[in-house]
């Protein structure tokens, strides 16, 4: 049975005399793959960093299973299980593959100082079971060659799907995914849709995604909201959406 | 070999230029009058043998080097010979100052506690990509805290090591906490800005810190509770009474030596381990991307705060042994200047490198003290040698070469 994870409502972001994020309301479920769609500058990204604790909403409130997360730092969002990826990947260019999968277990490991010093029984488990870890998701995202190598020397298409294994590593409820599709070239947009719904089956994980991509968002997605000047102007299946005036009318303009 | 021949005309000319000042501009006194004088023949010397150099000797060096296209690389060190060569220099480094003097004993001590300083800095520039300006400061906390301890408790040197790395890690802290939301040239002017704070509590707390005069008569380390000098105080025994030795003052110095030698290597030991370690890798994610970090769940002010607080720490460490060694502090040695030449030991050496940075410190410490002879000119080698090192290597000595978890394929 599917529960509501995350909920926003009544959002408004307010920069200076800009309004860009103006009453938005939806919700999430713990199984559901979620997608804000709309035209450049309808100010879907700036709903994200509001959910990820990137801005501090004008007003509004945000809870994740029930607990307020709006005006929280980023870090503590994330804490709660809400990861993130970005529009332009942000990788830690100059670590290596494995470390960026390392990094992001960083709350999951024993990072006590005198343990790390003598090199513990107990820290050297930690860090096996990091490396194990890191391994795993390496080798799901097949990109375990490429393991020992500087991250910032893969191909496009393998440092999305690192930052995405870096996301996934540090075990969210809620994956966001800020235009995951941008860049990548027709197969790797199919294997993109294959590993969402992959994502979403086999490590109960809900999806919050911008897309511009259309035939990824109406193919992979349960629901769709569609955004246009900072405000929502429909939610619903991919179906209603596809054939809604409104949508038309904001992306192709009135006659 | 026409363009070999015009290259060597620039660089002698080029030489010249800067030889000139040095030799040519010689400045005699005699009696009550200086006066200028040039000694050409020096310079055109020079200019003959840069001359020479670049149009015979390198294309030539080339040509040989160039055949066969060998070129030169480190060699490569498997973990068993390494162990064994630092086990190497550590006994080379031990034993080394009994069969020197003591001039050498003790600009080596001088240099231990700069490659210290050093590593301490390391940690927050280096590795956390936090430029601190006002490392200096901790130092001086360091050393005061030793000397106020003596001064106004008693306490002896070992009793306040400690604390004197806890005190300055304690600064480091609560200077943190506020300021490490501030991001790069921001964070350098508070930090540079905080150095002087320090420096000048130092100055105008008379009653407390002996202001511009310091506190002097800091006894030095005691051997397992025994004081290394000439005559004990009632009812104690000198360490050379307890071996029936002959009262030496070399001994001493061989014993600050061996003791700066212990604390550098522990500094060098902790930061080695650190930067393998989870916490070691937060600073360098941190540096690369705060934002990414942040999105991950790590708290970026707990960890700068830990690199800050580590660093301040070592620099506290550094400073009570300086106190302890020269016997004497005061608010002159803790000027900015101190700051900036080990933040230079750390870029010199190559941001976050450990074996650059102890080469850095070496160079910077020796090259003034062989250099004293022409002491007018220390500032412009040093200057020199800055400008050279940024054109030529701008990455430092030795540039980090990160140790790499690596993965079994």
């Amino acid at each position: 049975m599917s529960k509501v994870l995350l909920q926003v409502s009544d959002l408004t972001m307010r920069f200076g005399g800009l309004l860009a994020v103006d009453g938005v309301q939806f919700d999430v479920h713990d199984d559901e793959v979620f997608a804000i769609i709309g035209p450049n500058g309808a100010g879907k990204t700036t709903v994200f960093n509001c959910v990820g604790g990137f801005y501090k909403p004008t007003t509004g409130v945000i809870t994740m299973d029930g607990k307020p997360i709006h005006g929280m730092p980023s870090h503590k969002v994330a804490r709660e299980g809400l990861v993130r990826t970005f529009q332009n990947v942000r990788l830690f260019k100059n670590l290596t593959v494995l470390e960026n999968l390392l990094v992001a277990q960083h709350q999951h490991i024993n990072t006590n100082l005198a343990s790390g010093l003598l090199k513990t029984p107990a820290f050297r488990r930690s860090e096996e079971e990091a490396l194990a870890n890191a391994a795993k998701w390496l080798d799901f995202m097949g990109i375990r060659e490429y393991a020992n190598r500087e991250a910032g020397n893969l191909a496009y298409g393998h440092q999305r799907r690192l930052e995405i294994a870096r996301c996934m590593i540090t075990r969210p409820r809620l994956l966001m995914l800020d235009e995951p599709a941008a860049g990548l070239n027709p197969q790797e947009k199919r294997d993109l849709q294959q590993l969402i719904d992959q994502l979403r089956r086999e490590f109960d994980v809900a999806v919050l995604l911008i897309e511009h991509d259309m035939s990824l968002v109406m193919g992979v997605s349960d629901r769709i909201m569609v955004m246009e000047h900072g405000r929502p102007i429909t939610t619903g299946v991919p179906d209603e959406v596809r054939t809604d005036p409104r949508v038309i009318k904001a992306y192709l303009g009135e006659d | 070999m026409v363009s070999h021949i015009k290259n060597a005309l620039i660089a002698a000319v080029m030489a010249g230029v800067i030889i000139a000042p040095v030799f040519g501009l010689q400045i005699v006194r005699s009696g009550m009058q200086t006066h200028l004088e040039p000694e050409w023949d020096m310079v055109l010397m020079g200019m003959a043998i840069v001359f020479v150099f670049q149009a015979f000797v390198r294309p030539a060096f080339v040509k040989v080097m160039g055949r066969g296209e060998r070129k030169f690389s480190m060699p490569v060190l498997n973990d068993t010979s390494r162990r064994a060569m630092i086990f190497l220099l550590i006994a080379i480094a031990l034993i080394w100052p009994f069969f020197t003097g003591r001039a050498e004993v003790d600009i080596a001590t001088l240099v231990l506690i700069y490659v210290m300083l050093g590593l301490g800095l390391n940690i927050v520039v280096g590795f956390a990509g936090l430029l601190d300006l006002g490392f200096v400061g901790f130092y001086a906390v360091g050393a005061y805290t030793y000397a106020l301890l003596y001064h106004w408790a008693g306490w002896g040197f070992w009793e306040a090591l400690p604390l004197a790395g806890a005190m300055a890690g304690l600064f480091g802290y609560l200077l943190g906490f506020p300021v490490l939301r501030l991001r790069g040239d921001y964070l350098a002017i508070v930090t540079l800005g905080f150095g002087e704070i320090i420096r000048l509590l130092l100055i105008n707390l008379y009653e407390f810190t002996g202001g511009p005069d310091g506190i002097s008569g800091i006894p030095k380390p005691t051997v397992f509770g025994m004081p290394m000098v000439r005559r004990a105080p009632e009812g104690e025994t000198t360490f050379h009474e307890f071996m029936g030795w002959q009262f030496d003052n070399m001994d001493v110095i061989i014993y600050l030596y061996l003791m700066a030698l212990v604390l550098a290597l522990v500094t060098l030991f902790v930061s080695n381990r650190v930067i393998r370690m989870p916490i070691g890798r937060a600073w360098e994610a941190l540096r690369e991307d705060e934002i990414a970090c942040r999105s991950l769940g790590l708290n970026p002010t707990n960890i700068k705060l830990s690199a800050f607080t580590m660093g301040a720490t070592f620099a506290g460490f550094g400073g009570a042994f300086f106190a302890a060694r020269q016997g004497l502090v005061n608010p002159e040695s803790f000027t900015f200047l101190e700051s900036a030449l080990i933040l230079a030991i750390v870029v010199l050496g190559g941001m976050g490198s450990q074996v650059g940075v102890i080469l850095a410190a070496i160079v910077l410490t020796v090259l003034p003290e062989v250099a004293r002879e022409f002491a007018e000119y220390r500032m412009m080698i040093f200057g020199l040698v800055m400008v050279v090192m940024m054109m030529w290597r701008p990455q430092g000595l030795l540039p980090m070469k990160r140790p790499h978890v690596e993965l079994k394929q």
